[in-house]
């Protein structure tokens, strides 16, 4: 079986930046009493506006970021009692009058960065209450690239009101699959996290599955059936550049990268003809065992420290969740309530694990208090699957179903914010959440 | 020949029987799997329906004697012979199982014979899943039904090289639903032939 049709490999893959249909994000349930504040629309100073550029609408993409946090509730700005461009202007009376404790102000301007056409973003964060500015920057935008600048500014006013880093300025991997006649079409799509700007990292009409980020955020790791078999597959984001790292005989599965980007966990066939779970050095491909038992051992995902991995078990009789050391040494179990509980991932802050557990023949999103052991069950859906955390450890993307649709809903840690995200055809499913830019690492 | 166009032949054979049988369909807007669906619940559907038709007509008779004689020069039409077990490639599972069903012992074995007297004959025994449970656990479990299906075959003496398997966990459903009907569809092992 080992020779193909060269037109399978042809008809599988389109790779490259190709557009996408977007995700549509709709707020389900948002915290009771979400803080109001205001994000006045930023002023365009001058010319210099590339040609058939409308003024980049920061305001609107802050407003809409600070919405979906759940936390807070954006005034409109025809709601607004004024339209100041700087604090200085600011009238922190009238604003105290509408009800609204904070507001952002703002103005962009056309500048070179970095020797190309970009912008040069000032915002200032004001508190109405106290009448004073809690927060004033100034930021150089290379190419034009003004909804990266509004998350950023989103992110540090959330962290700013919060006390916790906001993750608006990450990505998500996710995988859709539309059905054209009897062709399934999967792929792989990175957007913003705010569903905006996705662009097709790999498509195929095989199945494609199970993406993983590098911590650098710059290459995914995944599965593709594109050869008829599965193969692990890393690929570069930035050039399209990719290699086939794991095509062994039998199931490559489940890579799970290593926190220090050298190494991915993988699921492999044994040479004894069940699942293990395995670690690959990238660099050397060097493999090394870390289960040996019979059962099917899978779904592997890091500590944050990388000395262990939680994963899925079948090894007592049903999936239950154990982690091992990634010597392969210390097995133990970890989940105890309930008779199925799989695909564990460990919150970026080491406090949690997010894993499914099944309650009443019903799928679902829950969450293991690593310090005290207590699981608590977060979603409510029939066949909720694939948690996966923000990077700021509060917020869980996950795939589940609405109205027969694969469809991806969030939910915050603590239960109280909930998001779906749908397409606008076909189903979505696998959502993975990326780390933090490289520059703020 | 690519190996998809059989699993489309299996499909199109079926149809067939499970109209003349009678069954109904509750939905008809997934027409393409609910005759997979309508099989899975009602076994006998997969049966030769030759068979179990108490008086054959002269048409019937002449057929089955046309296809003896195409299966003797040709062994490989035995694939798409209706009244040949081997024309049935699907074997279904229970949920979160993957031992063979008595039912299906007799189906796996004369795939067996087939496969050991056209030592040139290749099959890929790929696994499948419902759509319950995660996609990576799905993955293994489909592996352990394809992993049972070769061993019966291998423990028939067909040999290793004449096989492979493949487990696409719940990636690649035969029926769309989310019900029942749907999931017992899809928990199975199909066999691909390539000739």
């Amino acid at each position: 079986m080992s020779a193909r049709p060269a037109s399978l490999v042809l008809a599988a893959l389109l790779i490259g930046g190709v557009a996408q249909a977007g995700i549509r994000i709709e707020i389900t349930q948002g915290v009771e009493g979400a803080q109001p504040v205001a994000v006045v629309p930023f002023l365009w100073e001058g010319e210099g506006l590339p040609e058939g550029r409308s003024p980049p609408d920061l305001a609107g993409v802050i407003a809409a970021d600070l919405a979906r946090s759940g936390r807070f509730k954006p005034i409109p700005p025809d709601a607004q009692p004024q339209a100041p461009a700087a604090a200085q202007r600011l009238d922190a009376a009238l604003w105290r009058t509408a009800g609204i404790d904070y507001v952002v102000v703002g103005r962009v301007a056309a500048a070179k960065v970095e020797g190309r056409p970009g912008l040069t973003v000032r915002f200032q964060l004001f508190d109405a209450l106290r009448g004073s500015q809690v927060l004033s920057y100034t930021l150089p935008v290379a190419g034009l690239e003004a909804r990266a600048a509004a998350h950023r500014i989103a992110d540090m006013v959330y962290e700013k009101l919060t006390g916790q880093p906001g993750a608006f300025s990450t990505r998500i991997a996710y995988v859709t699959e539309l059905r054209d006649g009897d062709v399934r079409r999967y792929a792989l799509v990175v957007a913003d996290s705010d569903g905006e700007n996705p662009q097709g990292v790999v498509q195929s009409v095989e199945p494609l599955m199970s993406p993983s980020w590098s911590p650098d955020g710059r290459r995914l790791a995944y599965v593709s059936f594109e050869n008829k078999l599965p193969q692990v597959f890393v690929q570069e984001l930035a050039s399209g550049k990719r290699e086939a790292v794991s095509s062994r005989s039998g199931v490559n599965g489940a890579p799970a990268w290593s926190p220090d980007g050298t190494r991915l966990a993988l699921t492999l066939s044994s040479s004894e003809g069940n699942l293990d779970l395995f670690v690959l050095e990238l660099r050397s491909r060097q493999l090394t065992r870390l289960t040996s038992s019979p059962a099917i051992d899978t779904e592997p995902a890091w500590y944050p420290d990388g000395k262990r991995l939680a994963f899925t078990s079948d090894r007592g009789g049903g999936p239950q969740v154990y982690e091992v050391d990634a010597a392969g040494k210390g097995t133990r179990r970890l989940s105890f309530e309930g008779d199925w509980n799989a695909r564990p991932v460990i919150a970026p802050d080491g406090r949690s694990m997010a894993l499914i557990t099944r309650e009443a023949g019903q799928f679902r999103v829950a969450v293991l208090d690593l310090a005290r052991g207590d699981l608590r069950v977060l979603t409510e859906g029939r066949l909720d699957e694939s948690p996966s955390f923000a990077p700021n450890s509060s917020i869980i993307i996950y795939a589940t179903e609405h109205r027969g649709r694969g469809v991806l809903a969030a939910v915050s840690v603590d239960g109280r914010v909930r998001q779906r995200l749908a397409l606008s055809d076909g189903d979505v499913r696998e959502p993975a959440w990326g780390p933090y830019p490289a520059a703020r690492q | 020949m690519s190996s998809c166009s059989h699993r489309l032949t299996t499909v199109a054979a079926i149809l067939p029987l499970v109209l003349a049988l009678g069954a109904c369909t509750p939905k008809q807007d997934t027409v393409k799997d609910e005759p997979v669906a309508t099989v899975q619940t009602a076994p006998a559907a997969g049966a030769p329906a030759a068979s179990t038709t108490p008086a054959q007509s002269q048409a019937q008779i002449d057929a089955a004697a046309a296809a003896a004689a195409a299966a003797a020069a040709n062994p490989l039409a035995a694939l798409d012979d209706p009244r040949n077990p081997v024309s049935r490639r699907v074997v279904y599972f229970d949920f979160d199982r993957s031992d063979i069903k008595q039912e299906h012992l007799a189906q796996i074995e004369a795939h067996a014979r087939l496969l050991v007297a056209n030592p040139s004959l290749r099959a890929r025994i790929e696994g499948h899943c419902d759509e319950r449970g995660t996609r990576e656990y799905n993955i293994g479990l489909g592996d352990r039904r394809a992993q049972a299906v070769r061993r019966i075959l291998m423990f028939q003496g067909v040999a290793a090289g004449q096989l492979q398997s493949v487990s696409y966990g719940e990636e690649r459903p035969a029926a769309d639903g989310h019900d029942e009907a749907a999931w017992a569809a899809n928990r199975r092992v199909e066999l691909v032939y390539s000739r």
